[in-house]
């Protein structure tokens, strides 16, 4: 379960940038292909932490930062990262009293939502990358969703 | 849809629903999407809002940074030493390669001269080094810390002490994006230096690998065949060496064979790479058709232009 508590706006803004660090930080290629999209499960754990600070325009800023950083073209991440924020803000309600590992199956959905619409992007622009390893993120950032929302939550109450 | 009202947004002042927020943003992103792929108008703007998470990149490579400049200084006696001696014995190679290379550049410049060729002169170079940022683990591509600054331009060959690396695809203000060579989206015009057979090498995706697939199968290639960049394209200048051939299988009832090539330029390891500037071959101007007939005439007299011998 997800604690609640006080956001302010500069605590969601520095975890958006320490997520974009660890989004570029240069690892070896195997664990670069491990690597989960931890901007998208902060932005899922904001979603349905402060669902008024964090609303869809959020979301899609968030993707475009990705397609800034690391896109073939501008506003694909957005507007997965959009397809996401909609569904989790459409659902918030009941993720937010989920247990633990099921709310994990459902980042795990979610995630493939965005890597299918990232996907299908990149196919329709002509840049396609059909390997089946382009899905291990899904799998990776759903194991990870327990650690992060643990250290989000721990971040989240200390400095009230 | 959740049938409970899942609608977490204040009753009073709520603005438009979610629905209706996701239609127009979504649209807004589809434009962006057509504006900067179809149409490239956003170049400009993607040059500067590069430059805006360029601190952010400075950041992450920080530490590797930092790891560097620990090791070299604190780097023992006894392995400065063996590194100097191997680079003087790579120093005296390379000065017994190049006690041939001004004549043969001289006499080479003559026969040019002779045939009227034009190429490609190196003008300018400058080292660059790859930014210690991951991009995308599927698509070859990685950032120089140079930009716009120091003139790079898109389209720019860039090389290894190897061979060639790729080109620069994008130009920002303080980094810049280069496309290697063995991206799956690149194609390198392609000789083969034995036989001057022409082609075009591929990437794959994988480091270690190009293909070419339009080798007919009674080619005369063979592996360990070297390949140079060839000149057409207009991208990377002639004579640049690209890879070596590494398979040739031959199927009788196939036309083409499957040849592949193994990239000389170190793709995974490189760290320091060469950009060039080229001086843009000079005889031939399709624009101008007098000076295009003048250029083709079949016997100019030698003595007639600059730079051919007396």
């Amino acid at each position: 379960m997800i604690g609640e508590g006080y956001v302010s706006g500069w605590r969601v803004f520095a975890s958006v940038l320490a997520a974009l660090a660890l989004t570029i930080f240069h690892l070896p290629q195997w664990l670069d292909i491990l690597r989960p999209d931890i901007l998208l499960l902060v932005v899922i754990y904001w979603s349905l932490t402060a669902p008024r600070i964090a609303g869809l325009t959020f979301a899609w800023l968030c993707g475009f930062a990705i397609d800034v950083n690391t896109g073939v073209v501008f506003g694909q991440h957005a507007l997965a990262f959009l397809l996401v924020a909609t569904i989790t803000h459409s659902y918030q309600l009941r993720m937010r009293i989920f247990p633990i590992w099921q709310q994990a199956f459902a980042v795990f959905l979610l995630l493939a939502v965005y890597q299918f619409a990232v996907f299908w992007i990149d196919g329709i622009i002509g840049k396609p990358v059909t390997t089946g390893l382009r899905w291990i993120p899904v799998l990776t950032g759903a194991l990870l969703w327990p650690v992060a929302v643990a250290v989000l939550d721990t971040w989240n109450r200390r400095r009230r | 849809m959740a049938s409970l009202s899942s609608d977490s947004r204040p009753i009073i002042a709520r603005g438009p629903s979610l629905v209706l927020r996701l239609i127009v943003m979504g649209g807004i992103s589809i434009g962006i999407m057509v504006l900067d792929h179809r149409q490239g108008y956003l170049e400009v703007a993607r040059s500067w809002l590069a430059s805006s998470v360029h601190p952010l990149r400075v950041v992450v490579q920080a530490p590797f940074n930092a790891w560097d400049w620990v090791t070299d200084s604190f780097s023992d006696r006894g392995q400065l030493k063996a590194q100097n001696q191997e680079l003087q014995a790579q120093l005296r190679v390379a000065n017994l390669q190049l006690l041939r290379m001004a004549a043969l550049s001289q006499e080479n410049l003559q026969l040019r001269a002779i045939r009227e060729a034009s190429s490609k002169l190196q003008t300018r170079s400058l080292v660059t080094e790859i930014m210690r940022v991951d991009i995308d683990p599927y698509r070859h591509r990685v950032l120089l810390n140079h930009g716009a600054k120091e003139d790079l331009y898109k389209g720019q060959a860039v090389l290894d002490a190897q061979g060639v690396f790729g080109q620069v695809t994008r130009v920002g203000q303080f980094a810049s994006e280069v496309i290697m060579i063995t991206d799956s989206g690149h194609a390198t015009p392609v000789r083969i230096n034995r036989t001057g057979l022409r082609t075009i090498a591929y990437g794959t995706s994988s480091f270690k690998k190009l293909s070419l697939p339009y080798i007919t199968g009674d080619a005369d290639v063979k592996v360990g065949d070297l390949l140079v960049t060839s000149g057409l394209g207009g991208i990377f200048p002639a004579g640049y060496p690209v890879a070596e051939i590494s398979r040739v299988e031959r199927d009788p009832s196939q036309s083409f064979a499957t040849v592949e090539a193994k990239p000389l330029a170190r793709m995974e390891q490189a760290h320091e790479l060469l950009l060039v500037w080229f001086e843009p071959p000079t005889t031939l101007d399709i624009d101008e058709p007098e000076k295009t007939a003048k250029a083709a005439k079949p016997a100019p007299k030698p003595a007639d232009q600059p730079g051919a011998p007396r």
